[in-house]
């Protein structure tokens, strides 16, 4: 666990014992730690394991089988493509396609520069806006695959300032 | 327990309360093909979908494995709508599997293709693409070839049942058609926190979890000419005979000895001489602790599960396992030095052979630690299992064999003593008998500790010798052991001696032993997934009853070892050849 400082350490602890007292915490403490720290790397998991008693094993097996949370680190924006029914039939996949030819990554990537991941999503229920893309939590309605570069530039010239 | 009506076939019956379909069918007499349903639910996930059946007024087919009776329900097994399902799951599970059935090690015990056939699910309906495959062969111990894997979760819920939740190594791992059973990141074995018990290995249905073979290692060595030994251990003689169709239960020691002779090893030895051995070196060793103010309590150190167990996750309490090698190991080293100087062999020229009830022993014997002059302690390691191929290749008719003895040599004799130690408890029971001995200078009359006997995860004991109380506590399966160890580790132990086994049961249902399944039982008894553990203790007990030597201190040529070569035990030179380290490791190294 060499990767990981004392404050981190400590930190993940913390989130452990908000839980202390549920049956079943483990999705909890999970998607704490994935909002805190963006990933839930191995050597995370086995503090959560030590702390709850849960095999890592188990604890890696929830972590890949949900979609929300990563093993690596994402990038600064997260470019969520909805390809759900309603969004795929109004030409989602086009949309995914056009981030993925103008950023150089495939869906579930994060760029080299660290400022875009480009995930697909399943229906993220906002049917009545298809296509629909989410960036950091911002929704765009109805995106047209002309509409992408604009789109991608805007995050481009924030860079990595805050 | 409430009784419930049911009706199978249109035919009325009266079950438990409780019961799933599956297991009240099978006790009205119905067998309905199921594959990952085992051992009362120890894992039936119901994930497989082979079992399932059409219950009246249900809305589709149900899985009998899950699926639990109740008052008035009609089910319905031969219809053919439900009997094309079952075929259709087989198919499936067939269509992203490997097929190389022929390759197979567990062709013969294979319960997909025992379903296969059950179920009439022979030609490849749904031929398509197939989950990416892992092979993992790099620990000397279980091999994972997840082209095999049917993702039933047995595997996952054995290992956590014997090891504990916090410790299962296997987990699903990944989403849909790309899940796979695996270490966290569907790691080698060699690289997570395994500690090689092979207990996954006893409950896999297909060939997906197999033991390593060096069957071709035995072979070469034999070709090459080398005076190849074999040692075979106490629990093999338990389980052997299962591998021929023999009850559960059966002694077969002396068809065993007959047919490794068959089979061309220069002598056949038992490691029951070097479990009388461990136990002087143990019970010297725990003397001398408790005499000098040592580390206490003491722990066996014969399972190798269970040193892998600690080293990975008790490393700051490695100074309490005992220093002794286990016995196998002991053997060997004993058989390249003072046995080849006897004979006139060079340590070099002769290779050892060990038949274990253990999976581990595979990779126990690659320590480097276990290795004497350069050269490892015992060369090659077969499991039971193994054993059995070797036999049935063989072309032996296994019992009709004669009944023989063990070479006799010098390094052959062998105490009752020595004959348990394939049974948990076992260990701690022969050391009882000696150290007994030597705090009282006379024997225990009763012999048996049987306070210590039976199958309980921890048991616990206090024994009185000439008004001395000695704690002792006895674990099998790391969820038990963890108890203990959490208390030596907050200070809190109140044992001087401790017997850990990795196994459930000890080594009699070690990760090399004959699978128990019961569609390929039908000798046996319904109740034998509850039982067939008792029935391999029971024979060791009873070959330890018939011994007329019962105490490893009063095996004679344990005591010509000692004048001979060894000097005292815990002697300078038996510390060189009988004694070992460990060292802590971590558990996911890269």
């Amino acid at each position: 666990m060499a990767h990981i400082n004392e404050a981190g350490v400590k930190k993940i602890c913390e989130i452990c014992d908000r839980y202390a007292n549920d049956k079943t915490p483990l999705m909890m403490i999970l998607s704490d730690i994935q909002n805190e720290y963006g990933y839930i790397p191995l050597e995370v998991q086995q503090i959560v394991s030590e702390k709850t008693g849960i095999s890592v094993a188990e604890i890696y097996g929830v972590v890949t089988f949900y979609s929300f949370f990563s093993l690596e680190p994402k990038g600064k924006y997260v470019i969520g493509c909805c390809l759900g029914t309603a969004c795929y039939v109004k030409g989602a996949q086009q949309i995914i396609d056009k981030f993925s030819e103008i950023i150089g990554i495939k869906p579930g990537e994060t760029s080299a520069d660290g400022l875009f991941t480009l995930d697909a999503l399943r229906c993220i229920g906002a049917c009545g806006i298809a296509p629909a893309v989410t960036i950091n939590g911002k929704v765009y309605p109805k995106v047209t695959v002309d509409a992408v570069p604009g789109i991608v530039e805007e995050y481009r010239a924030m860079g990595g300032a805050n | 327990m409430a009784k419930v009506n049911i009706k199978i076939e249109g035919v009325s019956y009266q079950v438990e309360e409780g019961l799933t379909i599956l297991e009240a069918a099978k006790q009205c007499g119905y067998e309905i093909p199921s594959l990952c349903a085992f051992n009362h639910g120890e894992c039936s996930n119901g994930s497989c979908r082979v079992c399932l059946v059409e219950v009246v007024g249900a809305r589709g087919l149900v899985a009998s494995c899950v699926y639990p009776v109740n008052e008035g329900m009609e089910i319905i097994i031969s219809s053919p709508k439900a009997t094309e399902a079952r075929r259709a799951s087989v198919e499936l599970l067939l269509s992203n599997h490997s097929q190389h059935c022929q390759q197979c090690d567990k062709n013969g015990k294979c319960e997909l293709l025992y379903v296969a056939s059950a179920t009439g699910a022979r030609e490849g309906r749904f031929a398509g693409s197939k989950t990416p495959t892992t092979y993992d062969e790099l620990t000397p111990t279980i091999v994972r070839d997840t082209s095999k894997c049917i993702l039933c979760g047995r595997c996952v819920a054995r290992c956590k049942n014997a090891h504990g939740k916090d410790m299962g190594i296997l987990g699903f791992e990944n989403r849909g058609f790309n899940t796979i059973v695996a270490p966290a990141e569907n790691r080698s074995f060699i690289n997570s926190p395994c500690i090689m018990c092979g207990q996954c290995i006893n409950v896999c249905p297909t060939g997906a979890l197999m033991e390593k073979s060096e069957i071709a290692k035995v072979d070469a060595a034999m070709k090459a000419g080398k005076y190849v030994i074999v040692q075979t251990a106490p629990a093999v003689r338990a389980a052997l005979g299962e591998e021929f169709g023999m009850k559960i239960g059966t002694p077969v020691t002396g068809k065993m000895v007959a047919a490794l002779r068959r089979l061309g090893f220069k002598k056949v030895f038992d490691t029951n001489f070097a479990a009388d051995l461990t136990i002087m070196e143990e019970g010297t060793e725990l003397l001398s602790r408790l005499t000098n103010g040592g580390v206490l309590p003491m722990i066996t150190s014969c399972s190798p599960g269970w040193v892998n167990y600690a080293e990975y996750n008790f490393g700051d309490l490695l100074p309490h396992l005992s220093s002794c090698k286990s016995p196998h190991e002991m053997f060997g080293a004993i058989l390249k030095t003072y046995y080849a100087e006897k004979i006139g062999v060079k340590p070099e020229d002769m290779y050892v052979v060990s038949i274990m009830p253990c999976s581990c022993k595979k990779f126990e014997k690659e320590r480097d630690q276990l290795k004497t002059n350069g050269m490892p302690d015992v060369d090659a390691v077969l499991t039971t299992r193994e054993l059995g191929r070797l036999i049935r290749r063989a072309g032996i008719n296994f019992p009709k064999l004669p009944d023989e003895d063990f070479d006799t040599d010098i390094v052959h004799d062998y105490s009752g003593a020595g004959v348990i130690f394939g049974v948990t408890g076992g260990v701690m029971e022969a050391a009882l008998r000696t150290v007994y001995f030597k705090l009282t200078g006379k024997e225990y009359e009763k012999i048996n500790f049987t306070e210590v006997r039976g199958l309980e995860g921890v048991r616990e004991a206090t024994i009185d010798i000439n008004g001395t109380a000695v704690n002792v506590a006895v674990a099998n399966g790391m969820k038990g052991a963890k108890i203990l160890l959490d208390d030596i580790r907050a200070g809190k132990s109140k044992y001087h001696f401790i017997e850990i086994m990795g196994c459930p049961g000890g080594c009699i249902n070690g990760g090399g032993q004959p699978y128990v399944r019961d569609v390929f039982l039908p000798n046996e008894d319904d109740d034998i997934m509850d039982t067939y553990i008792q029935k391999r203790a029971n024979a060791l007990y009873s070959e330890d009853e018939r011994q007329v030597i019962r105490q490893s201190h009063n095996n004679p040529q344990i005591k010509a070892l000692y004048d001979e070569f060894l000097g005292e035990p815990n002697s300078h030179k038996a510390h060189e050849l009988l004694h070992t380290t460990y060292a802590a490791r971590e558990g996911f190294n890269d």
